[in-house]
């Protein structure tokens, strides 16, 4: 039973990934024990934390609630795919705004703070700290959280005015 | 010279920390790691009569399974670090696994080990353990009555010690015109780090060493004690703890299953790892505060406040964790009398055994306890006075005047201004219209009420002296080593071990300012025995005022050093040579200069020093405290309470802090947010339950409520800065004070909007169903009470 292994392909941070794995396999493990990816953490049993949130097919999943082989075939970015030639703004202003501090929870939060920005609803206070009911923090007080994703969420228009600019102007 | 503390200088950890990159102890691999799981027992009490380990053994990818007679003869018990003195303390044998009697649901039984954690997990599935089950108790006021089950046979009546402090009361308390009493129960709360614990021990047989990766905050006393537990010498013994996911205080304890796999690993020859799943975090990991507490207040009737006498039933769990006899002891009894001038003062503590998982610090450890139970007493007694409690506060704080203050228990206050912390929280919050604003809400009936917490608490541990004279089994100094390289670039190794709080970065900027370096060119290492000589880590908001004061020392050492150098190839007297961002130059000819990365390179390529001088700049330091230090503040707090549902609603928080000289503001505000949360966390929602079974029945996040973002408003945060005189940096400590003035200051709140019902005080948590019920029983008898 236990030895029996099932093929999976998944696309992870852009990178097509094959690999036979045990059926029972967690999508959370399968990232962390079998690829390396230790950046998503396990912070519960219970799916209450978010500590192992990721994104799959864009969706904001907790990935210690996936069998790797429901993943199959499907894409998947984790905080180790935000940076690509620059930080991706949810990393620049979770340093900016003091979004973390031991930094455990947060690729979870950063992950879910993505998945918020590229879904265009409201990004208002209240709205994000309803948004966050899926994380547990113990050190932030969530606070400086909500002011990440909206930091975030200025940094990504700024990004896209300049790069329009440069189009405008032919330059870039 | 740029201004560097004082800035909210970005942090160097996330740079890491964002990226994934982070190095947390369950991310370790190593080859041929095997994996540990550790069969816990059901039961709060038990005898162990059989256990059958073969089925598990036989399993496919199972190395080996043990239980606790393989290994109790081969390695030392789990030691209680800190022994008030005059306490009568009794040791409370605590093997690494249980092998005739289990005391609390969760005690290891047995370990298996494995090639994954998946087959390590079946197998121990597969452990047949038989037990015959015994009484239990799990209460402190009830486990120390006669007759009560005994959790440890040779321990009577549980009281695993009886500290006492202050003066006999009695006459006062027989004179005094008014006496205000009330029992509290201080609720049991689960820290809820969000990484787990994690621990991964590799044994290198051919050196006799040993290096255990480890979720925890000091390491050297980890080393210090898994030295005399595993008799391995403490220089073969290295600890290493890089990236720690917090730990509140639940990751000073010294733990069986660090134990475990450091034995197994020398045992396997193999490197073992081992990491807990939030359930064992929940029935393992240490818990915090549950106390029973009966408190009495004298005091006259215009509200001067005259003797406070505390007596405290601590619940220490089965076992006495690490530091746990010290934290209902020294860091609660003597700081009862919170900020006030109270004259008079007693405390008396049991700390009573139960069959419930150890209890050992937890953010702010005592003082939360302490500043609870008289912020609650200062508001009952003004309302048995009739004064307004904001009024008995300002009447009865200690005066800027009057420090540096020693209380009635000989703890001298450092330095302070708290009513200037009031007025500060007065212009945030305006009390007048506010109390307008009650009255006339109360006529709709709404209910809006309002808190106060005027808090003092004492941390920065602490002097050497007084560890030893408490009993706290080690040194409270700390160590810095500030290595500066050939190029002028920095390392700064730390014996403190922060795991969140931001030192990587404030330490950092303690660095550039003093060497007049950029911050960049700093980096802070910590968290490793291998390459720190010696530390005592990161708890008690020591970290800056102890670890940064050491480093401070360790910069004035290469600056003298430094100015030697530049004074030698400028060919004048050291006396002459003035330092100023990062050039010394001569006085008076400012453009004949050596700059500090100039002077390194002398000092390293050695080929023209000062005649005797050795070679190299680098500068270690020993800071051993002068005395603790006492951050205070003003908190406010306005709730809203729903008459219909016992919903209480945090509509606003007000903090002013003043927790010394700011190196960092957004460090510290971000310290504050946290502490808030975790404090008004216990206020509203946090809290630990056992069954009369001793099962813990609130296990998991699903039935503990560690608070959510939506929980809260936005947070109005402010700063008044005394420093302290105790430390040359003038610094105070942040990491706790959120969690310490917060919570009394809720439940004020919350009994200021429930005054029309004439509801005295309710246990915490304050949650809806238990104030929806305290109102309807006010609403049923108000006929019978009323004339």
């Amino acid at each position: 039973m236990a030895s029996q292994r099932i093929p999976v392909t998944l696309t992870i941070n852009g990178q097509k990934i094959v690999r036979d794995i045990e059926p029972r396999t967690l999508l959370v493990h399968f990232l962390r024990d079998e690829l390396n990816l230790t950046g998503t953490h396990v912070g519960c049993d219970t799916s209450q934390c978010g500590a192992c949130t990721i994104l799959l097919d864009n969706q904001a999943v907790k990935s210690c609630t996936v069998l790797a082989i429901q993943a199959d075939g499907s894409e998947i970015v984790t905080v180790e795919g935000l940076e690509q030639e620059q930080l991706h703004p949810i990393q620049e202003a979770f340093r900016e705004k003091h979004g973390l501090q031991c930094g455990f929870c947060t690729p979870g939060a950063m992950m879910l703070g993505a998945y918020l920005l590229n879904h265009n609803g409201p990004l208002t206070e209240e709205t994000i700290r309803e948004q966050l009911d899926g994380l547990l923090c113990r050190c932030t007080g969530y606070e400086n959280i909500v002011r990440s994703i909206q930091r975030a969420n200025e940094i990504m228009n700024e990004r896209q005015n300049a790069q329009q600019a440069a189009r405008a102007t032919g330059v870039g | 010279m740029t201004q560097v503390m004082g800035q909210a200088v970005k942090r160097h950890e996330d740079i890491r920390l964002i990226r994934g990159q982070g190095q947390y102890t369950d991310d370790m691999k190593l080859p041929g790691m095997v994996y540990a799981y550790i069969v816990r027992s059901p039961y709060a009490h038990a005898r162990i009569t059989e256990i059958n380990t073969s089925r598990a053994a036989s399993m496919p990818g199972v190395v080996a399974v043990f239980t606790g007679r393989d290994v109790k003869d081969e390695v030392g018990l789990i030691p209680t670090a800190w022994i008030p003195p005059d306490a009568d303390l009794k040791v409370t044998p605590h093997s690494v696994l249980a092998y005739d009697e289990v005391r609390y649901q969760g005690d290891g039984v047995a370990v298996v080990i494995a090639e994954t954690p998946y087959l390590a997990q079946d197998a121990a599935l597969a452990v047949d353990v038989k037990y015959e089950s015994l009484p239990v108790v799990t209460d402190p006021f009830e486990a120390q009555k006669d007759g009560a089950p005994q959790v440890h046979t040779d321990i009577p009546n549980n009281i695993a010690f009886h500290w006492k402090a202050g003066e006999n009361l009695d006459e006062i308390f027989a004179g005094a015109e008014v006496v205000v009493k009330q029992h509290f129960r201080q609720q049991r709360l689960i820290p809820s780090a969000m990484e787990p614990r994690s621990a991964l021990a590799q044994y290198h047989a051919a050196q006799g060493e040993l290096t255990l990766w480890a979720t925890t905050q000091n390491p050297h006393i980890h080393r210090l004690l898994m030295s005399g537990i595993l008799g391995i010498p403490e220089h073969k013994l290295r600890v290493i703890a890089i990236d720690v996911g917090g730990a509140f205080g639940s990751k000073i304890a010294c733990y069986p299953d660090e134990v475990i796999v450091s034995w197994a690993s020398k045992k396997l020859n193999r490197p073992v790892k081992w990491t807990e799943t939030r359930q064992e975090n929940f029935q393992v990991t240490t818990h915090g505060r549950d106390h029973v507490q009966e408190v009495e207040l004298a005091g006259t009737r215009d509200g001067q406040i005259q003797a406070i006498r505390v007596k405290t039933y601590a619940n220490m769990g089965a076992y006495l964790s690490t530091a746990a006899p010290g934290v209902p002891t020294i860091l609660f009894g003597l700081i009862v009398n919170g900020a006030y001038k109270i004259p008079h003062a007693s405390s008396e503590v049991l700390g009573v055994l139960t069959h419930t998982t150890p209890v050992d610090a937890y953010r702010g450890a005592g003082r939360p306890e302490a500043t609870f139970l008289v912020e609650r007493m200062v508001d009952l007694y003004a309302g048995a006075v009739q004064m307004d409690p904001l009024k008995v506060r300002e009447k009865n704080l200690i005066r800027h005047e009057d420090f540096p203050y020693t209380n009635a228990f000989g703890l001298q206050y450092d330095s302070g201004n708290y009513q200037e912390t009031v007025s500060k929280a007065l212009q945030i919050f305006d009390y007048p219209a506010f109390r307008r604003e009650q009255e006339t809400l109360r006529k709709q009936g709404k209910y809006i009420g309002v808190g106060f917490s005027t808090y003092v608490e004492m941390c920065g541990l602490g002097p050497s002296e007084v560890a030893g004279a408490v009993g706290f089994q080690g040194g409270l100094w700390e160590s810095a080593t500030v290595r500066v390289h050939p190029t002028g670039k920095v390392s700064v190794f730390t014996g403190a071990s922060p795991h969140g709080q931001g030192e990587e970065t404030t330490f950092a900027q303690i660095v550039a300012e003093e060497l007049g370096i950029p911050v960049d060119d700093i980096e802070v290492i910590h968290g490793d025995t291998a390459q720190i000589a010696m530390g005592w880590g990161t708890y008690g908001s020591r970290t800056t005022a102890v670890g940064g004061a050491a480093i401070h020392m360790a910069n004035e050492k290469i600056l003298e050093k430094a100015r030697k150098i530049a004074a030698h190839k400028l060919e004048v007297n050291e006396e002459d040579v003035t330092y100023d961002s990062g050039v010394f130059s001569v006085r008076g000819l400012p453009s004949k200069g050596v700059t500090f990365q100039e002077a390194a390179l002398d000092a390293y390529l050695a080929w023209n020093l000062p005649p005797g001088m050795e070679p190299a700049l680098e500068g270690t330091a020993f800071y051993n405290p002068k005395n603790f230090t006492y951050p205070f503040g003003a908190h406010i707090a306005v709730v809203s309470v729903d008459p219909e549902t016992g919903d209480v609603k945090l509509l606003r928080y007000v903090a002013v802090d003043d927790v010394g000289r700011i190196i960092n503001p957004m460090i510290v505000e971000g310290q504050i947010h946290g502490g808030l949360v975790q404090g008004i966390g216990q206020a509203l929602w946090e809290g630990a339950e056992f069954d009369n079974q001793g099962q813990l029945v609130t296990g998991s996040f699903l039935d503990y409520t560690v608070p959510k973002a939506r929980f809260f408003p936005k947070f109005e945060t402010a700063h008044t800065e005394t420093p302290s005189p105790h430390n040359p940096l003038g610094v105070k400590g942040v990491g706790e004070t959120g969690a310490i003035a917060s919570t009394p200051c809720i439940v004020n709140a919350v009994m200021d909007a429930l005054r029309p019902f004439d509801i005295q005080d309710l246990p915490m948590p304050l949650t809806p169903q238990k104030v929806w019920q305290a109102i309807r029983q006010a609403q049923t008898k108000e006929p019978a009470e009323s004339k």
